[in-house]
């Protein structure tokens, strides 16, 4: 696998305080934005970053993200110019793991050889693909890790324990639980449940395990953090590129500035995290 | 095209993975991995389930009006000079079209997995209100997801879904078509996974969908080969079906698979021709990908994003098609053939006057197809097609496009 991943866990492990893991999707509003808000996430406080691949039908996501994909196609976005994000990102930022987030399909029409062979290439570091549960695994998930691409799976509320060893087996980086049934962007569920959930996923894995879906400021990524590897936040900050933009729907001169502002108050919260558990 | 090797039956499939082949498959969210798992096996059990099939063959009798009859058509047969045409006519069932097979089928399932309310998605609105019927008569509650363009075009089945007592709920993410509506069913189902069930409309989906809705189709195919024997002794030379999503089509070809004499013709919509964008040819004029749980051939660009389809017919208007309607064609077993908006209307025309019927905009597609073949054909040859719908839902369309006032 790419030491990255396993070399920031560490860190952080080591640090006593859990990760704070950015989504923004590639090329929203347009590619040298993007480029220009990944460039800036580290500085902000994000550990991990999770780029998101745009797709014209994204079944799980809510309409902020679905709207992200949108303006982000409509600008020319494509799965080779997502790979190409990273590899300008890397070319400033070595230690920083990469993840892309998005569905199957561009990535099975790009070729599933080529485009593991592009993203190494480009510093990824980690795929999660929406689509493709455990029982897909010969699809991306075997040969990804096969080049060292590590494979990181969804957890959900409705993975039980008999099901999650199925889902863990070929998990690799870190363990994403989603931590509520719906779609992205919904409301925050109680963080006592979260935690209940984080650690009967640590029962059967030695992985970090990670907390998405609803995570929208720094309080909630206190709460989360407080129980898991790693808080994961998309949908909030691709609402403060939204809310950035002019009114038609150009990047403006606040764009950037906007999502690194959200980022540092989310990096407060999540360094925050472990203090208040310590309590 | 991707090569398979001939299978020694064409009516075995899925394997237990769900494929057609390359086909087919569970291309879903983690979330619904578990609902999906337990509806199949649940279905599994269902299918050997004597009290289950003895429901299923009630409800079928005496409230779809099952079963359909086949009925040959002399006139039209008589004016196109060659092949005798059969049309199964399943625009004579409840509801108006085929659709209520697999409603009847899937709500009885709902009922055995202790399910309380139902979700569906729906184009053209047949679907819709074959599912808000069934809802109704077993009590559940229904939503309807409905493309924002459609839940326009198509007011008078907007209305009867309400009139059930289903709520009707505009998408206008995306494009605001089918596609999106059953993007946002998908997304109630991920975030009501606890009592809901996703009432799917064709043959498509993640498995055990795509097997389970042509099961319950097969109905179609298997009365129409019963009682093209009946009348004619011998089995047809051509089955010919609109193909949308592909459930229809599906139901009267796959009893005939296994019979090498029968030729099987899935058309599609050619909307305004192959050439632009305006067209929903999945097999003819697309490529295998990845959308909405199953592996087919879909409408995309090069980069993999899903394209908007265009047809006269909202019933057609989906850039997918079935997963194992993808592995016939691969396979060579069936072959599957444009016909342009503008054909089907004409067609449309033609039934109306000839035969006094009057049948949707998806089977006149067919009928178009019918027409081109017919009169190469010898006169003793036969052509059984299915006429899957009636045209009442369609006659505000035809009229805006003939410039008639209604």
């Amino acid at each position: 696998m790419t030491a990255r991943m396993d070399t920031r866990f560490a860190t952080l492990k080591a640090e006593g305080r859990p990760a704070l893991i950015t989504y923004f999707m590639g090329g929203d509003p347009d590619f040298e934005t993007s480029l220009a808000i990944m460039k800036a996430l580290p500085g902000a406080g994000a550990d991990v970053i999770e780029l998101g691949m745009p797709f014209s039908d994204p079944m799980a996501d809510g309409p902020a993200i679905q709207l992200a994909g949108q303006r982000a196609l409509k600008a020319g976005q494509t799965l080779a110019k997502t790979l190409e994000l990273a590899k300008l990102f890397r070319e400033t930022d070595k230690d920083t793991p990469i993840v892309l987030m998005g569905y199957y399909n561009p990535i099975y029409i790009y070729g599933v050889e080529k485009f593991l062979d592009d993203a190494l290439a480009c510093g990824i570091d980690g795929l999660i693909v929406v689509d493709l549960p455990a029982e897909m695994d010969d699809e991306l998930c075997i040969p990804a890790l096969e080049k060292g691409i590590n494979f990181i799976r969804l957890a959900t509320p409705t993975t039980d324990d008999k099901r999650l060893p199925k889902v863990l087996k070929n998990s690799s980086g870190f363990v994403y639980y989603i931590s509520m049934n719906g779609i992205t962007g919904s409301a925050l569920p109680d963080p006592s449940l979260v935690s209940g959930a984080v650690n009967r996923i640590k029962g059967h894995t030695d992985l970090p395990v990670c907390v998405g879906f609803g995570v929208k400021t720094a309080d909630h990524a206190k709460a989360i953090g407080a129980a898991a590897d790693g808080v994961v936040v998309g949908t909030a900050i691709v609402a403060q590129v939204a809310g950035s933009l002019s009114k038609d729907g150009a990047a403006t001169a606040d764009t950037v500035s906007a999502v690194a502002t959200f980022v540092r108050g989310l990096a407060t919260g999540v360094h925050a995290a472990r203090l208040v558990a310590a309590e | 095209m991707n090569q398979a090797a001939t299978p020694n039956s064409f009516r075995s499939g899925p394997d237990e993975d769900g494929r057609f082949g390359i086909y087919g498959g569970r291309f879903v969210a983690e979330t619904l991995m578990p609902l999906i798992l337990d509806l199949q096996s649940e279905w599994e059990k269902a299918k050997t389930d004597p009290e289950f099939q003895a429901e299923l063959a009630s409800l079928g009798a005496h409230y779809i009006g099952r079963p359909s009859p086949l009925y040959f058509a002399e006139r039209l047969t008589e004016e196109l000079g060659g092949a005798k045409i059969y049309f199964k006519r399943e625009e004579l069932n409840h509801t108006g079209s085929h659709k209520i097979n697999n409603c009847i089928g899937q709500i009885l399932l709902a009922k055995r997995m202790g399910k309380t309310r139902i979700i569906a998605e729906t184009g053209a609105g047949q679907h819709g209100v074959a599912s808000a019927t069934v809802a109704a008569r077993f009590g559940f509650p229904c939503v309807v997801y409905m493309g924002a363009t459609d839940v326009e075009r198509q007011a008078p089945n907007v209305f009867r879904m309400r009139l059930l007592g289903a709520e009707v709920i505009p998408v206008t993410a995306g494009n605001g078509t089918l596609k999106d509506a059953m993007n946002e069913a998908l997304r109630d189902w991920v975030t009501n996974v606890d009592d809901t069930y996703y009432l799917i409309g064709t043959a498509a989906g993640p498995h055990p969908y795509p097997e389970m809705v042509r099961d319950f189709q097969a109905v179609i195919g298997t009365e129409a080969r019963q009682q093209i024997l009946e009348a004619e002794g011998r089995l047809p030379d051509v089955v010919i079906a609109a193909v949308g999503g592909g459930s229809n089509a599906i139901g009267i070809f796959h009893p005939f698979l296994d019979d090498p004499s029968v030729k099987i013709v899935g058309v599609e919509a050619g909307g305004k021709g192959l050439d632009g964008e305006e067209h929903c040819a999945s097999i003819t004029a697309g490529s295998p990908g990845v959308l909405h749980g199953n592996r087919t051939y879909l409408l995309q660009d090069g980069d993999g994003q899903i394209k908007e389809g265009h047809s006269v017919s909202a019933g057609l208007d989906y850039p997918g098609i079935g997963p194992e309607h993808s592995w016939l064609a691969d396979t060579g077993r069936a072959e599957y053939v444009p016909i342009m908006d503008h054909e089907a209307l004409e067609a449309f025309q033609t039934l109306t006057r000839l035969e006094g019927i009057i049948p949707a905009l998806e089977p006149s597609h067919a009928l178009a197809e019918v027409i081109k073949r017919a009169p190469k054909m010898g006169k003793d040859e036969i052509i059984l097609m299915n006429l899957s719908g009636r045209g009442d839902k369609d006659i505000f369309t035809v009229a805006k496009i003939l410039g008639m006032e209604v």
